[in-house]
C-alpha cells in the first residue's frame, strides 16, 4: 500500500465505517423485525438449557421465525463445539 | 380527496417539527387547504415553531374529549391562507389520545375539505408516534446522516409497514425519505454518510435533502416556518420538496460543496 492510498483510506474511513456497521446491524434487525416480542427471551432460555449440558457460546444459537403462507416456522440452529 | 401525511423519524431532534411546519406551510402556499397537527402530547412544540404559541386556546385532546369544537380549536395562520394548526395538549396523561378520538378528528377534517392533513409525530415508538402514523396515507421519514438516526428510521419503516391501518388492510403507506442537516463538505471529507449511503441502507425513494443551515435556528427563534426564509438554502430546499411531493420534477440542490469564488475565498463570508 502506497503512501497516498494510506492517506485516502484514512480520509474516507469514518463514513465508510458507519455505513458498514449500519448495513450489518440493520440486516440483522430486519430478520427479527417481524418476529414475536418473546423471541429474545426464548432464545435466551434455549441457550441456558443447552448450556446445562454442553458449553456453547451465545452466538452459536440462532433462533428465527419465518413466515409461510398460513403457518410460521420456528427455526433453531445450534452449532455444537467439536468434541475434544 | 384529502391525504394524511405523517412526518416521523423514530429518533428525536432530527427535524420532524421543523419539517412539519415548513412542509405544511409550503402546501398551503400552493393553495391547498392544509392543517398540521401536533401529536406530541405533553411536549407541545409545533405551536412555538409556527409562532402561534400565544393563540392556543383549545388543543387536540380538548377536541377528542368533546370539550371544544374542532373549528374553535384550529389556529388559522396569519401569514399564509389555507393554513391551520392544531396544537397538542400539555396533559401528562399518556392515554389522552384514543384511536377512536384521533380517527374522528381526522374524519372531521376530511369532511371540512382539508386537502392535506400533516401529522407531526413525537419521537420514539410509543403510543403518540403510533397514533400519528396509524391513519397515514403517506409518510415522510426524516433522517440525519448519522448512525443512530438511520437505524431508528429503519425501525420506523418496519412499523409503518406492519402496524399502520394501510398495512392492516393489506395495502401500504407511500414512503418518502427526507435527509436533513446534510453537510456536503463533511461528506466530501468522508466524515458523514452520503445521500447514496443512506439510500443504499434504507432503500426508499428520496424526497429531498435539506442542507445544514443557520437559518433553521434563526427561523425557529422567531416562530417562522423556515420555508418562508426564501433566501436561505434550507428554505429553498423545503420549497423543492413541496414541489416534488406535488409531482413536479425538481433537480436536487445543495448536495455538493459550493465552489467558492476568488473574492469570497479572499475575504471570507
Amino acid at each position: 500500500m502506497g503512501l497516498f492510498d494510506l492517506f485516502r483510506q484514512n480520509k474516507k474511513s469514518s463514513a465508510n465505517k458507519a455505513k458498514e456497521r449500519l448495513q450489518i446491524l440493520i440486516a440483522h434487525e430486519r430478520v427479527n423485525r417481524n418476529g414475536p416480542d418473546y423471541l429474545p427471551q426464548l432464545r435466551y432460555d434455549i441457550m441456558k438449557v443447552i448450556q446445562k449440558y454442553i458449553p456453547i457460546d451465545e452466538d452459536q444459537v440462532k433462533v428465527q421465525v419465518e413466515n409461510g403462507h398460513g403457518y410460521d416456522v420456528l427455526e433453531l440452529n445450534i452449532t455444537l463445539p467439536e468434541e475434544k | 380527496m384529502s391525504k394524511v401525511i405523517v412526518i416521523t423519524s423514530g429518533k428525536g431532534g432530527v427535524g420532524k417539527t421543523t419539517t412539519s411546519a415548513a412542509f405544511a406551510t409550503g402546501l398551503a402556499s400552493k393553495g391547498y387547504k392544509t392543517v398540521v397537527i401536533d401529536f406530541d402530547v405533553g411536549l407541545r412544540n409545533l405551536d412555538l415553531i409556527m409562532g402561534v404559541e400565544r393563540r392556543v386556546v383549545y388543543d387536540f385532546v380538548n377536541v377528542i374529549n368533546g370539550e371544544a369544537g374542532l373549528r374553535q380549536s384550529l389556529i388559522k395562520d396569519k401569514r399564509v391562507d389555507n393554513l391551520y394548526v392544531l396544537p397538542a395538549s400539555q396533559t401528562r396523561d399518556k392515554d389522552a389520545l384514543s384511536m377512536k378520538g384521533v380517527e374522528s378528528v381526522i374524519n372531521e377534517l376530511k369532511q371540512d375539505g382539508f386537502d392535506y392533513i400533516v401529522c407531526d409525530s413525537p419521537a420514539g415508538i410509543e403510543k403518540g408516534a403510533f397514533m400519528a402514523l396509524y391513519f397515514a396515507d403517506e409518510a415522510i421519514v426524516v433522517t440525519n446522516p448519522e448512525v443512530s438516526s438511520v437505524r431508528d428510521s429503519d425501525r420506523i419503516l418496519g412499523i409503518l409497514q406492519s402496524k399502520s391501518r394501510k398495512a392492516e388492510e393489506g395495502g401500504s403507506i407511500k414512503e418518502h425519505l427526507l435527509i436533513t442537516r446534510y453537510s456536503p463538505k463533511r461528506v466530501e471529507d468522508g466524515e458523514m454518510l452520503s445521500v447514496e449511503d443512506i439510500l443504499d441502507i434504507l432503500a426508499i425513494p428520496l424526497l429531498g435533502v435539506i442542507p445544514e443551515s443557520e437559518s433553521v435556528l434563526q427561523a425557529s427563534n422567531q416562530g417562522n416556518p423556515v420555508i418562508l426564509e426564501t433566501k436561505s438554502t434550507a428554505g429553498q430546499a423545503y420549497e423543492d420538496i413541496v414541489d416534488r411531493f406535488l409531482g413536479e420534477t425538481v433537480e436536487h440542490r445543495f448536495l455538493d460543496v459550493e465552489k467558492q469564488g476568488f473574492l469570497k475565498r479572499l475575504f471570507g463570508k
